[in-house]
């Protein structure tokens, strides 16, 4: 059998891992591995030449870009970012970052839900039991149409129609609660698929050897496919959370609701000065970046435990 | 139950015969019977007519080439591929009508495949649990006293918390048998459970297998180990294009075939010095 994964690293090996994301032969984060690939000290003063050499160009063309003085003043002026972070209640200010607390608070909520919501639309459209025929043609259309609508449209649909429907207990909620239904039904329709490719993933010999013992279709799915796929889909799915996390600000297009994006739009139009939009960026990508850190770890290891049992049959 | 337990207590015909059934007459009664059994996937024919009946306590192994319809056989009669003609009955009663709950059928047949199919994400002692409690509603202490015994009896006790991926192919093998066991099947499907392994551990596969047959388990065998099939089987069957074309006693199979292509198969294996 080919490649046992060594710790030295075949050629092999190495081609997996880049694929995968892990970091490229030489490259500044560079673990040492495959240096002897090419040439080691070679690749590695390389790769510090042309990496001072791009970071340099982006610096400079902030410095010196006509306009880099105006964009310094608008996007970066310390003093606003401050402000802006911290709210400021007699200038009526709202603060990003408790506008930022709110959009976590939304952000787990909808998690919870959606992860619950998308398994029992990809278990039943996987159930071939003929009556459960008209629920798996409902999951078909469902995954198809909120899919296909842009998250905006969904969340002016559910925050501005419903309450126009003037229905009891409907009608009269928040927006945050129309925020977080608005992303749960959107973003259950992909994590939907995810599930489901996880599901297909998991080899047709698996359902024979449970079939075979007497499971019913449900108990296999249930016991041994369902454990495998969750396992599989885990980075793909942290990879959609990352993505939840930063569209939970469109629902700030509502209106009432304070959050990160609102506030930065409040505060900037009573100033004139976007550094709130700079500090509600750097917010985001302050919970996002370590989210997608962690996937990448977590798909370097999957890819390490695969090639470690490579040799076996399944 | 006396025989079951004569038989190491992993169930022989009689009590696969009883519960299957309902009715303790039959015991007695051919264990498997295939009446003209076809099966094609598309317009490709893998069974062209299969004839045969298993006795209780038989073992019957089938040779033939790659391709010559073995697995699928195996696999018929465990209702995992529905056979398009033809008949198959288990202890006098027909599994191919409609109507029947194969889930019920196949908790009297064990089953295992040349690839092992142990479930990854469990350790030993829950993939062979699984089935008697999911299945049999075995309470989880009693499955898995149970289960430890079988692991002792086969001398997997010390793996009995590792998960698969940390044992050999033939620990693998073994454990996938004894998965089959803990169902107390009335009979044993064994797939080419050999194939897939490094030469150095077929012996304690076929080991285990041998101790099934001495303890009187019902045993359909699809095999290329001839040396083995010549020790082990009461009864050997010829499989040649979806067809049985020669069976009988081994002695009888692999030195004095009467049917050419058994002939010609036999010189095959002679030649690449398997037997």
């Amino acid at each position: 059998m080919p490649v046992r994964g060594s710790r030295g690293g075949t050629y092999l090996d190495q081609q997996t891992l880049v694929a995968a994301g892990a970091p490229a032969p030489g490259s500044f984060e560079g673990n040492g591995r495959g240096s002897h690939l090419l040439g080691g000290q070679r690749a590695a003063a390389v790769s510090t030449v042309s990496t001072v050499v791009f970071i340099g160009g982006v610096i400079a063309l902030f410095v010196f870009a006509p306009g880099a003085a105006a964009v310094r003043h608008t996007f970066f002026n310390p003093q606003q970012m401050k402000q802006a972070f911290l709210g400021d209640p007699s200038k009526g200010l709202y603060s990003v970052g408790k506008g930022l607390i709110l959009n976590i608070e939304m952000f787990l909520i909808a998690e919870v839900l959606i992860l619950f919501f998308a398994l029992v639309i990809a278990v039943l459209r996987q159930l071939r039991n003929p009556v459960l025929f008209p629920f798996r043609m409902l999951a078909v259309v469902y995954t198809d149409v909120f899919r296909g609508v842009p998250l905006i449209i969904v969340i002016y649909g559910i925050g501005f129609g419903a309450p126009a429907l003037y229905i009891r207990g409907v009608s009269t909620q928040s927006d945050f609660v129309y925020g977080i239904v608005a992303l749960v039904l959107s973003y259950s329709a992909y994590v939907a698929e995810v599930y489901r490719a996880g599901i297909n993933s998991v080899h047709q010999s698996q359902v024979a050897a449970a079939r075979s013992l007497g499971l019913s279709q449900w108990k296999s799915l249930r016991f041994v496919v369902l454990p495998q796929a969750v396992r599989t889909v885990i980075p793909p799915l942290l990879n959609d959370f990352i993505s939840l996390q930063k569209d939970t600000a469109l629902v700030s297009t509502l209106g009432a609701v304070i959050e990160a994006n609102r506030a930065a739009q409040i505060d900037s139009s009573t100033l004139f000065v976007y550094s709130s939009y700079t500090v509600a960026a750097l917010l985001f990508l302050c919970l996002t970046i370590p989210l997608a850190r962690f996937t990448d770890r977590l798909i370097a290891r999957d890819v390490s435990r695969r090639m470690a049992g490579g040799a076996t049959v399944r | 139950m006396s025989e079951a337990d004569a038989t190491g207590g992993f169930g022989g015909a009689a009590r696969g015969d009883a519960s299957l059934s309902g009715n303790p007459a039959l015991v007695g009664q051919e264990a498997v019977r295939l009446e003209g059994v076809h099966k094609s996937f598309g317009v490709l024919e893998i069974l062209r007519g299969i004839d045969l009946s298993v006795a209780p306590h038989e073992v019957i192994c089938l040779i033939g080439a790659s391709g010559s319809g073995k697995s699928t056989l195996l696999r018929c009669v465990n209702l995992l591929e529905p056979v398009n003609r033809g008949r198959i009955l288990l202890w006098g009663q027909d599994v191919t009508a409609p109507g029947v709950d194969e889930n019920a059928v196949r908790r009297h047949i064990g089953i295992v495949f040349q690839s092992f199919n142990l479930f990854p994400h469990m350790t030993v002692l829950r993939n062979i649990t699984l089935g008697p409690i999911r299945v049999l509603g075995v309470p989880r202490d009693q499955a898995e006293e149970a289960g430890r015994a079988l692991l002792v009896r086969f001398g997997l006790s010390d793996k009995r918390d590792d998960y698969p991926d940390r044992l050999s192919g033939g620990q693998q093998q073994r454990v996938a048998i004894v998965r089959a066991l803990a169902m107390r099947p009335g009979i044993m499907l064994l797939d080419e459970v050999t194939s897939a392994l490094d030469p150095e551990l077929v012996s304690e596969v076929l080991g285990v297998i041998r101790e099934l047959a001495d303890a009187g388990m019902t045993m359909l065998i699809a095999t290329h180990e001839m040396g083995f099939a010549r020790d082990i089987a009461d009864r050997v069957c010829f499989l040649d294009e979806g067809v049985i074309l020669e069976q009988g006693p081994p002695r009888q199979v692999f030195t004095a075939p009467v049917n050419s292509r058994t002939q010609q198969f036999l010189r095959r294996i002679v030649d690449a010095g398997r037997l």
